[in-house]
């Protein structure tokens, strides 16, 4: 089968997405590399729908996919703002959260 | 008597029955001078005189009334079955046939005042002693129940009044007394501040004492006996603007008060000893009866002896009397002489079977009350010569001769010793209030011999009353004194035939000397007054007519009275009729005492007349005033002004010094009384109770409560803060310092969250997938 | 009518003030006109719903319980809502009924520094539903409740409106008296538990204790008397227990002391009679000698303390230890007269010494010290004539002169130490009377010593037309008469008393001589 093509695709991409996570500084790319890992996820759904021959997996994935653009959507507000009071959208510098 | 005979018992009886009008008239005359006296013309005197005239009038009505039923009782002697016993001539046994009443017996009304407590579950005293069953008296209504168990009602305390003899005569003195003094203050204290105070006083005390005389409970008796008292505080302290009058006035009540400890005490023992009874009647019956053991009796009646010397002023309790002269002079003539200090004997009287049989006054030479009276009125007398004050010889003149009625029923002198009350009010109240008139015309002094001296051409009408009072108190015949002073002595039973109770030995030579004693300081007390020359400043001045008019009834009065109980040998001697041979005695001597007859060991016999005795007597007392006399007189032929020789014995005898400086500290009881008992309650003894109070106490207290404090501070200190909050705050600081070290993990950095996230997600994949 | 006085009367006259005290809190405090009249209504609606009482009141069968009322109150421990009134304590409810709107109408115009009319008011009126229900209660915790309440408005009013001393005086009262009540609470419980009965009625108590089988036995009522001896006694105030009170009186304010005086007092006497020697007599009977004891050192000492006195208030404080020595000592003998002539005392000292706390409250207010030794010539014409008399007339009372209302609480209490019940050792208590007696010499030293340093004698010249000094004003006039008048009538017709606590005492009085025929018989037998 085609199953451990599409799980390897989606572990590279999976990889690229985390990796993108901790070392991009800037935000909008961190958010890229979060699409990232989420479509990875999507590949896996989709992958296992299609293997067990069940339509979870696909309505899953849809589910994901509605979620990531809300979360985008969030995600890119919360830069914006950042950018606004901070004239810039470096992670390491917005450390607001600190205990 | 134009009465039927009906129609008279009738009316005999509602005086009887209404004898508390007499008391009542008074009291009601106190409330509405306090009230309105004030508004009205004559500042309250007038509902005071009215008060008291009227119960003057009633008073009069039932002691003859009651004159004329013991008279009709008499006279049926010659019919009537006659009851004597051991040839005694005892009228109260005399009965009537019929009714089998006795005649002089009391006539008591009762009501109920109030029911307290139930009745005793133990045997009296009295019972006790003599294994004797359920005691007479009326009180407590016991009924058994079928289980034997008796089922308790409240005893009923009455009030009530007690017609008699002894009564009936201390109303009509009361009241007659009363009512003249009112008269004479009306001039006397005429413009004083507190005029009307003064008045209400009067009628408060004159319903107070009647109240007394009435009592038929040894309660009532309590409370009247009290409230004379407070009277007296409130008379004798009457000018409280000066410390001498409010302390008099203190002295008294205090003094009293401590005799009153004695009543109070006395009076429980009889009312345990008679069955748990007040009532007088039966206290007297039962000791009688000899219901009452002799032991409890004689401390009964010592207690009570206490409060009569508290009251009648007898020695060691005396000192009040002289100090409260400090009151008004009308005050001292019905209060302090005639009246109130005369409480005590007419308690012994009322209550006499109880001192008779406690005592054992029948067949004694010697007893406490006979010594207490012999004591005192010697001790009284020689008082009365070393004082300037005229006043306060009349004074110790009343010490004297309540210390001559004391003796008197100390040696069973019972007619006697209430005859000497009743003689001795009338003429000392003459001498008081002619004291008072003297005192009125010179300016308000009362010392002989700065402010006085030959004010008979002065004054004659008070000099003229004050020589009868005088005479009659020297026991000159055939003035009221001499009467019943001869009775006293020869109530001693010593001299030959007069045969008494006992033998009074002791009491009869203090008698006698007495009888000497009492001549000689008023023939000094009235040379220093009314002869020699005048001493003080300004022109002395007869009194008003109301002031001499009283004193002129009070000296008519001290010559008559005495005819009352006139032995029986005199009368029949002068041819009168019978009936004037002991009238006192048969009028007050009450039922009660006869009865004594009855029982062989309490044998009560008068005594018999004695001519030799009154001549000797007689003679003594005019021997001491001629002595007296004589040294005034050869005084004022060496020097007109001069009232003591500067060289006399008393200065050259070191022994005569010395008595003379005792008598004029009046032998340091008074210095006794303040100085020690008084000052040492008031001083050391006080300060000691408050300093145990403030630091002992007090101290434990406080002590309690510092300790309780630094205990505290303690616990809270080393324990609460150290151990206890130690460990608490070990735990915080603990998650505190636990807290510091994740602190830094949350660095604000998501990127280092993820990191976290991740590497932790790593672990738990390679622990799922090699662990499983 | 009937059955609202049955079934209601006696609450709404002991929570009549309280509601009064609610209402008061709802008002601005500025109105302080409006205050005096909302609290002197609410007690005078105690007071007339009390007079409907005792109007209804069955003298005939005065010992029984009347307008008595049973309901559950807290039923985890059966304690329960149990109020009445007999022959025993009407004399003293009428006492509290009449000195409060007294105190009141006294209040007036003699508010005490620093002032506030309202706060002051709701207080009394508080601690007027405390006494009135400790009076009422049949029920120990009931008892306990109200007995309480009491302390709490009596530790302000010292505390807030009282003298230089308040604090320490306050807080000494409060602790003092708690300390009693804890002990006394102690052997409330422990009455509960041992009897089993599970009940804290006190005449069910007073049965199970007496019970041959399960009752109590002589050791275990000695002890559990000896809590209560202290919750009553440190009240009372005995001695040694007494220090309390003469900081409190002297600290007190006016109406403080008078209440004080004329009212708490009793409660503790109160718990005697009602609760102590009924429910405990075998324990009464071990204690009777050391309280006669106390009580005599108790008169004694307090005349002497009153001796050494230089203050007015602080005098007429000692005072009450003394005379309250008398009222334990009619308690002590056990038997009915000694029982009956201490509730006569009790409410004639309350009457007396209230009125004494009341003449130096006012000779204060006029003459700014209570010093004895400043004072004098208060009979004066210039000073305060008709103040001097009410004053001597009170003293007279005071040291039991007959006629007034002393005499009967005195001298019945002596009458009765001369023969105490029998199982008490009666040489003993002939002594005691002994010494109560020389008591009675010693309260009219120190009583009329007193008169004459501030009644007798000229004033002293700083008070010499001192504008402050003026005689008796009509709110005293009102508050003062009616306690004179009830001075002078009990004086002569005691009977007032004597007949309705005669019949309930005999009942107390009864137990005790039964239970000493009771013993002689298992002796003999």
């Amino acid at each position: 089968m085609f199953l451990n093509q599409f799980l390897f695709l989606a572990a590279i991409l999976f990889c690229i997405g985390v990796y993108g996570v901790l070392t991009r500084k800037n935000g909008v790319l961190v958010l890229m590399s979060i699409e990232l890992i989420l479509n990875a996820v999507n590949i896996n759904l989709v992958a296992f729908g299609a293997f067990h021959q069940h339509l979870s997996g696909q309505v899953f994935a849809l589910f994901v996919i509605a979620v990531a653009a809300a979360e985008v959507g969030v995600g890119l507000a919360i830069v914006l703002l950042i950018y606004r009071n901070r004239r810039s959208i470096n992670v390491a510098e917005a450390n607001i959260l600190k205990g | 008597m134009f009465l039927l005979a009906a129609e008279e018992a009738a009316a005999n009886s509602w005086l009887y029955d209404n004898a508390w009008l007499i008391p009542a008239l008074p009291a009601l005359s106190f409330l509405l001078i306090i009230f309105f006296g004030k508004r009205l013309p004559n500042k309250g005197a007038e509902i005071g005189i009215a008060a008291v005239s009227a119960a003057f009038i009633l008073a009069v009505l039932t002691t003859f009334t009651w004159m004329g039923d013991i008279r009709a009782s008499f006279d049926k002697k010659e019919e009537a079955q006659v009851l004597t016993v051991d040839g005694e001539e005892a009228i109260a046994v005399v009965l009537t046939a019929e009714e089998g009443e006795v005649r002089g017996a009391p006539i008591i009304n009762e009501v109920e005042w109030f029911g307290i407590g139930t009745d005793a579950n133990r045997t009296t005293l009295g019972t006790e002693a003599n294994g004797h069953g359920q005691p007479a008296g009326g009180e407590g209504e016991t009924h058994a129940d079928e289980e034997g168990h008796a089922e308790e009602k409240a005893f009923s305390i009455s009030i009530g009044t007690w017609v008699d003899g002894q009564s009936v005569m201390m109303l009509f003195v009361v009241t007659f007394i009363s009512l003249l003094v009112h008269i004479y203050s009306t001039e006397y204290v005429k413009g004083d501040r507190r005029y009307t105070h003064y008045f209400a006083f009067l009628s408060l005390f004159t319903a107070s004492m009647l109240f007394m005389v009435l009592s038929s409970s040894t309660l009532q008796l309590i409370v009247g006996w009290e409230l004379v008292g407070v009277c007296s505080f409130g008379l004798i302290g009457h000018w409280w603007e000066e410390k001498d009058n409010s302390d008099a006035a203190l002295k008294a009540f205090l003094t009293n008060r401590v005799g009153d400890i004695g009543l109070l005490i006395g009076m429980t023992i009889l009312y345990f000893a008679a069955g748990q009874s007040f009532s007088i009647k039966t206290i007297n019956e039962m000791a009688v009866a000899g219901d009452i053991s002799k032991g409890t009796l004689q401390i009964a009646a010592l207690c009570l002896m206490a409060a009569v010397m508290s009251k009648s002023g007898q020695f060691i309790l005396h000192t009040w009397l002289p100090d409260a002269m400090a009151g008004p002079t009308p005050v001292s003539a019905l209060i302090h002489a005639a009246t109130m200090v005369v409480a005590g004997v007419y308690m012994i009287g009322r209550l006499y079977p109880v001192f008779f049989v406690g005592f054992g006054i029948a067949g004694g030479t010697i007893n406490v009350m006979a010594f207490i009276g012999g004591l005192t009125c010697v001790g009284g007398g020689l008082l009365a010569f070393v004082q300037r004050d005229l006043k306060k010889v009349l004074a110790y003149s009343t010490v004297s001769q309540l210390g001559y009625m004391v003796l008197a029923l100390g040696m069973g002198a019972y007619t006697a010793g209430l005859f000497h009350l009743f003689t001795h009010a009338f003429f000392k109240a003459c001498l008081f209030l002619g004291a008072g008139s003297v005192s009125h015309a010179c300016h308000h002094s009362f010392d002989m011999k700065a402010d006085m001296g030959g004010l008979r051409k002065y004054m004659p009408t008070t000099f003229a009353t004050f020589m009868i009072g005088t005479a009659a108190l020297a026991g000159l015949p055939p003035l009221a004194g001499f009467w019943s002073k001869d009775e006293i002595l020869v109530g001693a039973g010593v001299w030959p035939g007069t045969e008494g109770n006992g033998t009074y030995t002791i009491p009869f030579i203090f008698g006698m000397l007495t009888a000497a004693m009492t001549a000689a300081y008023m023939t000094r007390a009235v040379w220093l007054t009314f002869f020699g020359d005048y001493r003080g400043h300004e022109e002395p001045h007869e009194s008003p007519p109301r002031i001499t008019v009283p004193l002129v009834i009070l000296a008519f009065m001290a010559v008559v009275v005495g005819f009352f109980n006139m032995p029986k040998q005199f009368v029949e001697a002068l041819r009168l009729p019978s009936r004037f041979a002991l009238a006192f005695e048969h009028w007050v001597e009450p039922a009660g005492v006869a009865t004594f007859v009855s029982k062989e060991a309490n044998k009560f016999t008068h005594a018999k007349p004695s001519l030799s005795l009154a001549v000797v007597a007689t003679g003594l007392a005019l021997g001491a005033g001629f002595l007296v006399w004589n040294y005034y007189k050869r005084l004022y032929a060496m020097d007109p002004k001069a009232t003591e020789y500067t060289n006399g014995l008393a200065s050259r005898i070191p022994l005569l010094a010395t008595g003379h400086k005792v008598l004029e500290n009046k032998y340091y009881l008074d210095h006794l009384y303040t100085g020690v008992i008084a000052g040492g309650t008031k001083g050391p003894l006080a300060r000691a109770a408050n300093w145990t109070n403030q630091n002992i106490l007090d101290g434990v207290v406080n002590l309690v409560g510092v300790t309780s404090v630094s205990i505290g501070r303690f616990v809270y200190r080393y324990i609460d803060q150290g151990v206890v909050d130690g460990a608490v705050n070990a735990s915080g600081s603990a998650a505190s310092s636990f807290g510091q070290l994740l602190r830094g993990m949350q660095s604000g950095q998501v990127r280092q969250y993820a990191t976290l996230l991740f590497g932790a997600a790593t672990v738990m994949v390679a622990v799922f997938i090699f662990a499983v | 009518m009937e059955d609202f006085l049955n079934s209601w009367g006696l609450t709404a006259m002991v929570f009549a003030p309280l509601v009064g005290a609610v209402v008061m809190m709802l008002i601005p405090e500025r109105d302080e006109e409006l205050h005096k009249m909302v609290a002197l209504v609410a007690s005078a609606v105690s007071f007339v719903i009390g007079i409907l009482l005792l109007t209804n009141f069955d003298y005939g069968a005065s010992g029984t319980m009347q307008f008595a009322v049973d309901r559950s109150w807290i039923d985890v421990i059966n304690a329960r809502y149990a109020i009445g009134m007999d022959g025993m304590s009407l004399p003293l409810i009428a006492l509290t009924l009449l000195v409060t709107p007294l105190v009141i109408i006294y209040s007036w115009n003699h508010i005490p520094k620093p002032g506030n009319a309202k706060a002051f008011l709701i207080l009394m009126l508080v601690l007027h539903t405390g006494m009135l229900g400790t009076f009422v209660a049949r029920d120990l915790v009931l008892f306990f409740v109200f007995f309480e309440v009491v302390l709490l408005p009596m530790y302000f009013m010292i505390g807030v409106w009282g003298g230089e001393d308040r604090l320490y005086a306050s807080i000494k009262f409060f602790l003092y008296t708690l300390f009693g009540s804890a002990f006394m609470l102690v052997s409330f419980l422990a009455l509960y538990w041992l009897t089993g009965s599970a009940t804290f009625n006190m005449v069910e108590l007073a049965e199970r204790v007496v019970d041959p089988v399960e009752g109590l036995s002589a050791s275990q009522q000695t002890l559990l008397f000896g809590g209560m001896f202290l919750g009553f006694g440190i009240k009372v105030p005995m001695f040694p227990f007494h220090t309390w009170l003469p900081d409190a009186h002297t600290q007190a304010p006016t109406q403080g002391s008078v209440i004080l005086a004329a009212v708490l007092l009793k409660l503790g006497t109160y718990g005697f009679v009602r609760i102590a020697l009924p429910i405990l007599p075998e324990g009464a009977v071990a204690w009777a000698p050391w309280i006669g004891l106390l009580a005599v050192i108790g008169i004694i000492y307090g005349a002497l303390g009153c001796l050494a006195q230089t203050d007015m208030k602080r005098l007429i404080a000692f005072s009450s230890v003394a005379h309250m020595g008398y009222v334990m000592l009619g308690i002590a003998t056990l038997t009915s007269f000694g029982i009956n002539a201490a509730i006569f005392g009790m409410v004639a000292h309350g009457l007396i010494t209230g009125m004494l706390f009341f003449i130096a409250g006012s000779v204060k207010e006029r003459y700014h010290t209570l010093e004895i030794k400043r004072l004098g010539g208060l009979l004066h014409k210039d000073q305060a004539p008709r103040m001097g008399w009410i004053l001597a007339i009170t003293s007279m009372a005071s040291l039991g002169l007959p006629g007034l209302a002393g005499f009967w609480g005195e001298f019945p209490a002596i009458l009765a130490a001369y023969n105490p019940n029998a199982g008490l050792n009666t040489t003993v208590f002939r002594i005691y009377m002994v010494v109560a007696a020389i008591g009675t010499v010693l309260a009219a030293a120190y009583l009329l010593w007193l008169l004459q340093r501030t009644a007798f004698g000229e004033p002293s010249e700083e008070f010499v037309d001192h504008p402050d000094v003026h005689d008796t004003v009509f709110t005293e006039w009102v508050a003062w008469v009616p306690m004179l008048i009830l001075i002078v009538v009990l004086g002569f017709v005691p009977g007032l008393i004597f007949d309705v606590t005669n019949e309930p005492v005999s009942i107390i009085g009864d137990v005790f001589k039964n239970m000493s025929s009771g013993a002689a018989l298992g002796s003999g037998g």
